[in-house]
């Protein structure tokens, strides 16, 4: 009993879902803002990786590197705390975003590059042959059927970068944990933050079982 | 004698040390059906993926197709429009429907309206005999069937010449005489055809000229009856025996 009003407090969790529920909404937020603008540099920086001359080729590889190397939290923190000293100011909300686009269109990248690199080579040669210009060979030729290949690794790509918009209320972003922390300080009880726990759960596990679900029917060799 | 539609001369290709093509000269004129044969590793593919640029070549060798010069640039893809290519293994785009495989290339390239393209497409697909299959996809096609899409796919951009690289090796036996049928009939049709095969029964009846190939030379050319019925190389002997005489 004592156990359950400790962490399952009803009366708390009520008091505080409204809070929780507005930093859901900026989780959301950050997620999808994040994950559109990393699938966009991301196959970007793929076609750039493949494609270009050997120093941008060269460029883009140390920075598909570097951005995978670095702990995001670190590269937060520096975004938000570190740029001020050379005049570049970000808002919280923009911090966040900038880290995670900056992994996320690294992992991104390297997701892309391994689907277009999977199509085999007489793909390319057929629509080469036809005529078709480099622009419509990607367009539509190869990257339809890349894009079924990394479905499900672009999928879990999505789960990575919604759960690390937590790292946001590093940065007083008022993010869904953020909320959650204030709420437990000002309730004296950790209730909200079990509720955050369960609304990242179920904003999560479908996604997670999807991609599950994904790489079962591919595996099964359906196209 | 009709002029050169296609001129290759010291047309040269190594991979590392091994030299695949020795320096080939080869024209081949408006209109011809040439048939090339010889055994595996012989060159005979590499040369004809050297036509439209699939294979790059050595500086110093040169391949013009109706004059425009084969390399790197700009105008490649026009070379290709005017060339093209039905491969061993097919190639089609297996996430379009058959019509869509025929059509995408004259609506892309030669920029033809989407109602045009597909006229052109159902009249094609019914020449080589898929029309009923049309709006299926190529993994429900056989394999005959699949080639002989591709044949209506590179047709459909009215090529000047057709390059045909080993195109039943890949077939079922049973297969294999439905695809020599469509290539017979556009044989009469005029256009020109390259032919790599291991076909001599086809490049016996239906070649202009055939080309034998060994060690990434020309060994010998000639009209079909001088190659099949005197040749003159002891090579050329050896292999048409190896081939024919089992």
């Amino acid at each position: 009993m004592d156990l359950f009003s400790t962490f399952f407090n009803i009366p708390v969790l009520m008091q505080s879902l409204p809070q929780l529920m507005n930093g859901l909404l900026v989780t959301i937020g950050i997620g999808a803002t994040s994950i559109i603008a990393g699938l966009i540099g991301g196959l970007f920086l793929a076609v750039l990786r493949l494609y270009a001359g050997p120093v941008v080729t060269g460029l883009v590889r140390a920075y598909i590197d570097v951005f995978r190397s670095i702990p995001l939290l670190v590269l937060l923190i520096i975004v938000y705390y570190a740029l001020p000293f050379v005049g570049i100011r970000l808002s919280p909300f923009f911090s966040a975003v900038t880290a995670l686009t900056l992994v996320s269109a690294a992992y991104t990248a390297e997701i892309f590059r391994a689907g277009i690199e999977a199509i085999p080579k007489g793909q390319f040669e057929a629509s080469a042959a036809l005529g078709l210009s480099n622009r419509y060979i990607m367009t539509d030729v190869i990257l339809p059927q890349a894009i079924r290949i990394v479905i499900p690794p672009l999928t879990n790509n999505c789960i990575n970068v919604l759960k690390d918009t937590a790292l946001a209320s590093v940065v007083a972003m008022p993010d869904l944990l953020k909320q959650a922390t204030q709420a437990q300080a000002l309730s004296a009880n950790p209730t909200p933050l079990i509720g955050a726990a369960v609304i990242y759960l179920i904003l999560l596990l479908p996604m997670v079982r999807y991609v599950a679900h994904l790489e079962k029917r591919f595996s099964r060799g359906r196209s | 004698m009709k002029a050169p539609l296609i001129k290759i001369s010291n047309l040269r290709k190594t991979y590392g040390q091994f030299v695949a093509l020795h320096g080939i000269d080869l024209e081949i004129a408006q209109g011809e059906v040439l048939c090339v044969v010889g055994p595996s590793g012989s060159g005979k593919s590499t040369l004809i993926r050297c036509i439209n640029h699939l294979e790059p070549f050595e500086a110093g060798s040169e391949i013009t197709v109706d004059g425009i010069p084969v390399r790197p640039g700009p105008d490649l893809d026009q070379v290709r429009a005017e060339v093209g290519m039905v491969f061993q293994s097919f190639n089609l785009f297996p996430h379009m429907t058959v019509l869509r495989n025929v059509m995408l290339a004259p609506i892309r390239v030669r920029k033809m309206s989407e109602a045009d393209a597909e006229k052109r497409a159902r009249d094609l697909l019914e020449r080589v005999g898929i029309s009923v299959q049309a709006d299926k996809y190529p993994a429900q096609l056989s394999g005959g069937q699949q080639q002989r899409v591709a044949i209506a796919r590179a047709l459909a951009m009215e090529p000047r010449v057709l390059l045909f690289d080993e195109p039943t090796s890949a077939l079922d036996p049973e297969m294999v005489g439905e695809v020599l049928d469509v290539m017979k009939k556009l044989a009469g049709t005029g256009v020109t055809m390259v032919v790599v095969t291991h076909e001599m029964g086809f490049a016996r009846q239906v070649a202009d000229r055939v080309l034998f190939m060994d060690g990434g030379a020309i060994i010998e050319a000639g009209t079909p009856s001088e190659i099949f019925d005197a040749p003159k190389e002891e090579r050329t002997r050896n292999f048409l025996h190896a081939v024919l005489d089992h």
